[in-house]
């Protein structure tokens, strides 16, 4: 049955039907309409249910404060749970009822969203298109101020010139600073607007409150300014036979709108008489227990509140920021005085309805009391009173009231809980925006990724580099093309792309003095052409990260770092040298991409690079370990540095980083008589591991020290500082019981991770003596080997420890961690 | 999210900084004549306050630059920034 009435209906075009689905059913609305006057429109009065009491629920409000109606919108966007009262109708629509809890869709269920994100700057950012956000947007143009003005409905009516006007946008959130979080939803587009703004007007209006009363859930009971908006804005009436129950004048107001559109009004109640007793009767029972400004934006940035007793609510107290104002009926402007009612009192409380959404009633609010707790936010997190979708616009003040009156404490002595961000649910795609897929974060490639490419290279993220962790061949697993390449490595030749270490050019007369105080070791001895590995530790003494430092003049340096502390090492320079040593005369840049790193290793190098063709002498006497050597490499210009990374003789090839991939190519031919074979960071993990070669940050983890790890040698002793050196020497980091470095012999390959304990049985639980840093299947030993962290580990070598894992004990015996040529015969070839 | 005044930028949103805790905390001229409680105190303890605090921040996604601010804790309201070769607002 239609309950669309001539009169009214300011916001519809009668002569632009839509059709849309609800519930499984076709209906008919028009342009203008929402989904909630639309359903009104076509006689559904009771179309939802409440979530946990299963009781019939129909549409209560005109606005984001409804309870009840909410919906699931599967065509032609798609939203989880929205209220009906705020989606606008379109063609085509398709929706059904949600209790009061979304449905997470299928991947493929669910249409992608282009969610844009946009950035605006304005003077004036008004929230609200009423009359007093349209006027304060207006005066703020006047002024010659940038003025935007967004509302959550799809209409602003009469808007302001010489103003962005954004209907369909809520806004989420009001920041730090004039920082306003806004969302755009319409059939066409989502888009999330970061606005900053010099002033932030609040025009969010007021609304209107709710009553406790027995039955107040039922179908056909509604705000009495919804009905009134529902006959004025969309032409349907919600009932014909009607009666009003009022705290103040804005009730009758209502009810004449409601009576101009056709209904009659036959019970007039107020204070005093039950209004449940009137429902029978009659099919649509107005309620006005007064007005409650809107204040969920104000009161997240701290805004005050101060309890007015003509409105019998709660108006802003002027604490706020400075740039946040309120305006209008929010700021309680023009709203009318209203009784102090906020329960209709009785024996039984199970049916008077606070929060419809949590279906929590007077009773639940009273159950709370008895159990002891009397501060409003205790009550809100045992009912969830105010916890749903709507996060208590209905229920906040009435809850509060009803907290301050059961306990018998003046109307204002609690007001209602507080509110955070979002104000309405938004979804993570929308968040996300593009941020999604290849954009979430950059993606960096070095100049040989085609050749990866091309070789079907397995690639894993290091930071935000993809490296090609093992290059398999014929269909080859992991497990034996990582054994492949490190016998290519230790018996012929292999070629790492190594260009994804972080590389930092330091120079200035002081450079040498500022790394001597980055470094444990003195860089300022290092002389020009040589190299030298080091450690940076933390000011609290533990290993930071490390690296070499190759000396290319007296006051130049090229320092490398591991590929996912780049940027904190740069960072670290440019903190110490602008807030600590501002005289000192160093410049530090970034050279990561300007040098690709082409690493070629094995017993067969040095024949390998002599194959490429260079004018270096590489006789190991003339060229020797931890030196560099420029010269020219298959025609270009190089820089070749003897350090290992495997124990192998090595040449690391730097060449201009856009000749990278040419240089790559270069080796690969010239290489391959010799046996060259491409390897990755899996083969160089088990290589280094088989070395005893740490990694930062896998084999530590903030908490170990240079001794700890068996390279006190790499801290020098004489009296000059260098960073962490005082904490090397408190009382933690000299303790005899700390977790030392040491290799494991295990009888089968351990997990990384896995605790070590010294019984293979015993009650649970059992003392944690290390644990496993690195684990590795050695290809070279023929046996699976590990590193690990062990209390007191360098005096327990030869000692057997276990590790209890759900498969099964491993067994696992200590032994120093180089595993491979302790002596380093083969690091010369 | 806060707006800062970057002492070389200008106003810039909060995402382009790094937080660098408290200001003013020189590192020892020497540091190895510290006791173990002295250097404990430089090395953990910072100032706490409620209301204007030095602090260091680092504009790290913009002109990569240290400077100083006075910060309300309890408002977050910046109420000075300043170049590290400045002194503090009085």
């Amino acid at each position: 049955m239609s309950r669309r009435v001539d009169a009214g209906g300011s916001w519809i075009d009668r002569s632009k039907p839509l059709t849309f689905r609800f519930d499984g059913e076709e209906y008919e609305g028009f342009e203008g309409d929402t989904l909630a006057s639309a359903l009104l429109a076509n006689g559904i009065i009771a179309g939802f249910t409440s979530p946990l009491l299963d009781r019939p629920r129909g549409v209560m409000t005109a606005g984001p404060e409804e309870p009840n109606a909410f919906v699931e919108i599967s065509e032609p966007w798609f939203d989880a749970i929205v209220a009906a009262t705020m989606v606008e109708l379109v063609d085509g629509l398709v929706a059904d009822p949600r209790a009061g809890v979304g449905r997470l869709p299928d991947a493929g269920e669910m249409p992608s969203v282009d969610a844009a994100h946009r950035h605006v700057h304005v003077e004036t950012l008004v929230v609200g298109g009423g009359l007093a956000g349209r006027r304060a947007a207006a005066a703020a143009a006047k002024r010659g101020d940038r003025v935007m003005l967004v509302d959550e409905r799809h209409r602003i009516d009469r808007p302001p010139d010489g103003v962005t006007v954004l209907p369909r946008t809520t806004a989420l959130g009001v920041y730090d600073d004039g920082y306003v979080v806004a969302h755009e939803r319409s059939a066409t587009l989502e888009r999330l607007w970061h606005v900053r703004a010099t002033r932030v007007v609040l025009a969010t209006g007021a609304q209107e409150r709710f009553v406790a009363f027995a039955g107040n859930d039922r179908p056909g009971v509604m705000l009495a300014s919804a009905a009134a908006t529902y006959v004025e804005r969309f032409g349907v009436l919600p009932g014909h036979r009607v009666a009003i129950f009022t705290t103040n004048d804005s009730g009758l107001e209502s009810a004449d709108a409601v009576r101009a559109g056709g209904a009659d009004i036959v019970h007039t109640i107020g204070v005093g008489e039950d209004p449940s007793a009137a429902i029978e009767g009659v099919d649509l029972l107005l309620v006005s227990g007064g007005w409650n400004p809107n204040l969920t934006l104000w009161r997240s940035m701290g805004g005050g509140l101060r309890y007015s007793r003509r409105l019998a609510t709660y108006r802003p107290d002027n604490v706020g920021p400075p740039w946040l104002e309120v305006v209008g009926s929010a700021d309680g402007d023009g709203l009318p005085g209203s009784q102090a009612h906020w329960l209709e009192p009785a024996d039984d409380y199970s049916e008077h309805f606070v929060d419809l959404q949590r279906d929590q009633t007077v009773a639940d609010i009273a159950q709370a009391l008895d159990a002891g707790l009397v501060s409003v936010e205790h009550v809100k997190r045992a009912t969830y009173i105010g916890t749903a979708i709507d996060q208590g616009r209905t229920s906040g003040v009435l809850a509060a009231a009803i907290v301050n009156q059961l306990l018998g404490t003046g109307p204002d002595a609690q007001g209602p809980s507080g509110a955070r961000p979002p104000t309405v649910p938004i979804s993570y795609a929308t968040i996300a925006g593009p941020d999604r897929g290849d954009l979430l974060d950059p993606i960096r490639r070095t100049r040989i990724h085609p050749w990866h490419e091309e070789q079907d290279a397995v690639f894993e993220d290091v930071g935000q580099w993809k490296r090609p962790r093992y290059f398999p061949r014929d269909g080859e697993d992991m497990d034996p093309a990582v054994a492949r390449e490190c016998l290519a490595i230790r018996n012929d030749a292999g070629v790492l792309d190594a260009s994804t270490l972080g590389k930092i050019d330091v120079v200035g007369p002081d450079a040498a003095a500022f790394l001597d105080r980055m470094y444990t070791n003195r860089m300022s001895t290092l002389p020009v052409g040589s190299i030298r590995y080091g450690f940076m530790l933390g000011l609290d003494g533990m290993v930071a990260d490390d690296g070499v430092a190759m000396r290319l003049g007296d006051d130049h340096f090229l320092v490398t770092t591991t590929t996912g502390n780049a940027a904190m090492v740069l960072d670290r320079f440019e903190e110490w040298l602008q807030t600590e040593w501002p005289g000192l005369r160093v410049y530090c840049t970034s050279v990561t991409e300007q040098w690709t790193d082409v690493a070629v290793a094995g017993p067969k190098a040095r024949e390998v690079i002599a194959a490429v063709g260079t004018d270096i002498d590489l006789a190991a006497e003339t060229f020797p370990f931890m030196t560099f050597r420029d010269g020219e490499m298959a025609g270009m210009p190089v820089r070749v540095a003897r350090v290992s990374f495997t124990g192998e003789l090595s040449y690391e090839i730097l060449v201009d980083g856009r000749r990278g991939l040419e240089l790559w190519k270069a080796v690969m031919s010239a290489g391959a008589p010799s046996g060259i074979t491409a390897y990755g960071t899996e083969a160089m993990h088990v290589l280094r591991a088989e070395k005893g070669f740490v990694i930062v940050g896998q084999d530590t983890d903030g908490t170990v020290t240079p001794d700890d790890l068996g390279m006190g040698w790499i801290v020098r002793k004489d009296d000059s500082d260098f960073i962490g050196r005082r904490s090397l020497r408190r009382a933690d980091a000299l303790r005899d019981d700390r977790k030392q470095l040491v290799g494991l012999l295990p009888n089968e390959l351990l997990p990384e991770g896995a605790q070590l304990v010294e019984e293979d049985t015993g009650p649970i639980p059992m003392p944690m003596f290390g644990h496993v840093t690195s684990s590795y299947a050695s290809r070279t030993l023929d046996r699976p080997i590990a590193l690990a962290m062990v209390e007191r580990g360098r005096s327990r070598h030869g000692e057997t420890l276990y590790a209890p894992l759900p498969g099964g004990t491993i067994t696992a015996e200590i032994v120093p961690p180089v595993f491979y040529d302790p002596d380093g015969t083969r690091r010369d070839g | 999210m806060l707006l800062i005044r970057c002492p070389w930028c200008g106003p810039r949103d909060e995402v382009e900084f790094h937080y660098g805790g408290q200001a003013h905390v020189a590192y020892p001229e020497d540091a190895e004549a510290l006791s173990d409680e002295e250097w404990a105190d430089f090395l953990f303890m910072r100032d706490n306050p409620l209301g204007p605090f030095r602090e260091r921040w680092y504009h790290v996604h913009g002109c990569r630059r240290w400077f100083n601010a006075v910060r309300d804790t309890s408002t977050h309201r910046f109420v000075a920034t300043y170049r590290m070769d400045e002194e503090p607002p009085a």
